[in-house]
């Protein structure tokens, strides 16, 4: 891969990790109402799987959502202002966090309930099949979701009427508070061959070979409709939200997570690829401009009106 | 004005709402081939083909939740749920995520799909297969819920359920399936949120919906000889419902009873009653009573079921204490 593609690559996933490090400390400032649920650790998964998106094509979410919502391209002022839970967010600050939403960029939304995503985004790829014009769907989801009845249903409606959806599995080894080898008896692999879908594995923090993996079939499944599996193993930094202090993880293991931190692997690879320094100090500048500018006007930005509590419960006012 | 069942007019309401919009399709289990348990989608595959109709596998979480992606997606989809009872593995799908789309992402979109889906009792299907859960989704704010008393009303309500751009339940009884009633060649749609007062009386209402309907015309058919007048209003939607004919017909009649097959605790009866206890207060001449079933699961036996279905002589009944 050639070094501006990995420095814009690099830049996205940089951007999510500065994004929700700022999330962060907004949040221990008591900024941000609600739930925070982070994916420090995982920016290479969505990064390199929209790199073969464009706006006609869904994808939706989970509860640890940011990476996916931003690698889709969505308005990072009105991604601020929304976790914020200002006026100007994208959902006018009725989502939150969890729900970030912006369906002119395909992002169908982020989800409050482990492994929602999965039956709507099976059904948009129905939409896309209908619709012939050769766009797909991308659900991301978790380890976590793999336990849940709607991913068994879901994979055999895919597999049986060959729709075209892209299967993002992030296992980062955790199920919410419990390591996901003591909640599931089997494994995705064997899920994938069970149903007979195309089912490839990558190591999710090499976002290069997310982007070949994921690129290849997406490629193949606009050509001709059919689902796959991509499992990509990743990495869970912080908590299942902030606040959880994660007593039930080994510390070491924590520890050892900078090893695989997907923006040192990235910077590794673009310094092979003649990047210097200087342009990573480029790119960190860039980005924490653009962060700092969303982040001030989330600040400023005015709080919903209680008096509009009643509006878009309907899509007709008068009813 | 040809004669239609209830089933044939639900069908044809598919099929016109098919041939009127490209982005229509059907899916739920054995509605294809099988032309669904209770044929209300029959020769619709022929007709339209499998792109249109999608006879789905058991899996009524999924196929819920298919819909509110492909309606997000540019889509109509109209989703039959078996038995009313099965909209319980749906729940997720209807209650997070089809309801609260619009409003949550701030009024982006919508999500304009229908389930639609029969209960009620009078088959001897036993506790699963024969509950009224209306209640249920009327009070989820975002769903809409229509339940339509004949076969007109059976037509107009889905053609405009599947026009609405907002999720809508419509709720099927299933005991009307075979109901004959008068379609006109050329069908209207019905407004959503519109009741219909089917009698006209001045001594007393009962406010009712789906197969009650025909129950309180019954009673007050009843009561006539006697000279008081009922008068019947035919709900038809329940979410919204029409609080303004009710309120208006309370004030003429003066007494109120409301009749549904549902279980009578906690239901559609008990937010029409508070409503008008509270706008209605100062026209009330006697109790708001409400004619349901007992709280008990749906039973199975003949006798049981019989006791436990809301008839005419319960609506009778009611309209003699709150008159007395």
């Amino acid at each position: 891969m050639k070094l501006d593609e990995l420095a814009a690559l690099y830049r996205q996933m940089l951007l999510i990790r500065r994004a929700e490090e700022r999330l962060q400390k907004l949040f221990a400032d008591g900024l941000v109402p609600g739930f925070l649920h982070l994916s420090i650790g995982q920016e290479a998964v969505p990064v390199g799987v929209s790199h073969a998106l464009t706006d006609r094509d869904t994808v939706s979410s989970n509860h640890r959502g940011h990476g996916h919502t931003l690698a889709k391209g969505v308005d990072l002022n009105g991604f601020f202002a929304e976790i914020l839970g200002k006026a100007t967010g994208l959902c006018k600050g009725r989502g939150g966090s969890m729900h970030v939403a912006d369906l002119s960029k395909g992002m169908l939304g982020a989800n409050g309930i482990v492994g929602a995503g999965l039956p709507i985004t099976t059904g948009s790829a129905l939409a896309h099949k209908i619709q012939g014009q050769g766009h797909i769907a991308v659900v991301y989801f978790g380890d976590g979701a793999l336990a849940e009845g709607v991913l068994h249903e879901c994979l055999n409606m895919a597999a049986l009427w060959d729709l075209p959806i892209l299967f993002v599995c992030e296992n980062n080894g955790w199920s919410e508070f419990s390591p996901t080898d003591r909640q599931l008896a089997t494994s995705l692999d064997k899920l994938a061959k069970a149903f007979g879908i195309t089912y490839r594995a990558v190591d999710g923090n090499v976002v290069a070979d997310v982007v070949a993996e994921s690129g290849r079939l997406v490629k193949a499944m606009r050509k001709s409709p059919a689902p796959a599996i991509l499992e990509c193993h990743t990495t869970r930094v912080r908590g299942h939200f902030e606040g959880d202090r994660q007593d039930y993880r080994d510390s070491g293991e924590i520890a050892g997570l900078s090893e695989r931190d997907p923006l040192r692997l990235c910077a590794e690879t673009m310094a092979r690829a003649g990047g210097t320094p200087e342009l990573l100090a480029e790119i960190a500048g860039s980005v924490e401009a653009e962060i700092k500018a969303a982040t001030q006007a989330a600040l400023e930005a005015p709080l919903p009106r209680s008096e509009d509590i009643l509006a878009d419960v309907y899509t007709r006012a008068e009813v | 004005m040809p004669e239609t069942r209830f089933i044939k007019a639900i069908n044809q309401a598919l099929n016109d709402a098919m041939e009127a919009d490209p982005t229509v399709f059907l899916i739920g289990e054995d509605i294809g081939a099988a032309g669904g348990s209770f044929k209300a989608t029959r020769d619709l595959l022929d007709r339209f083909g499998p792109t249109r109709v999608y006879d789905s596998p058991i899996s009524e979480a999924a196929i819920t939740g298919m819909a509110v992606g492909a309606a997000l997606t540019g889509m109509r989809p109209v989703v039959e749920i078996m038995f009313m009872d099965f909209t319980t593995l749906s729940m997720d799908m209807l209650v997070n995520q089809a309801a609260k789309a619009r409003s949550m992402f701030g009024g982006q979109g919508s999500v304009p799909m229908v389930l639609r889906t029969p209960h009620g009792g009078g088959l001897n299907a036993g506790p699963q297969h024969s509950q009224c859960l209306e209640a249920w989704f009327a009070h989820i704010p975002g769903l809409k819920v229509v339940c339509p008393s004949n076969p007109a009303d059976a037509y107009g309500l889905l053609r405009a359920a599947i026009d609405d751009p907002d999720p809508v339940i419509v709720v099927e009884n299933k005991a009307l399936y075979a109901m004959k009633g008068d379609l006109p060649d050329t069908p209207e749609q019905i407004e959503i949120g519109k009741a219909r007062i089917t009698r006209p009386g001045r001594d007393a209402t009962v406010v009712a919906y789906g197969a009650a309907v025909a129950m309180a015309e019954t009673a007050a058919a009843t009561l006539a000889p006697e000279g008081i007048e009922v008068e019947v209003i035919d709900l038809r939607s329940l979410q919204p419902w029409d609080e303004a004919t009710v309120l208006a017909s309370l004030s003429r009649t003066h007494n109120l009873v409301i009749a549904h097959e549902a279980v009578e605790a906690f239901g559609v009866g008990a937010e029409i009653a508070a409503r008008m206890a509270d706008v209605g207060f100062d026209e009330l001449d006697g109790p708001i009573l409400r004619v349901g079933a007992p709280f008990a699961p749906s039973p199975f036996g003949k006798t049981l079921e019989d006791a436990y279905r809301p008839n005419a002589d319960r609506i009778v009944a009611a309209l003699r204490r709150t008159l007395a």
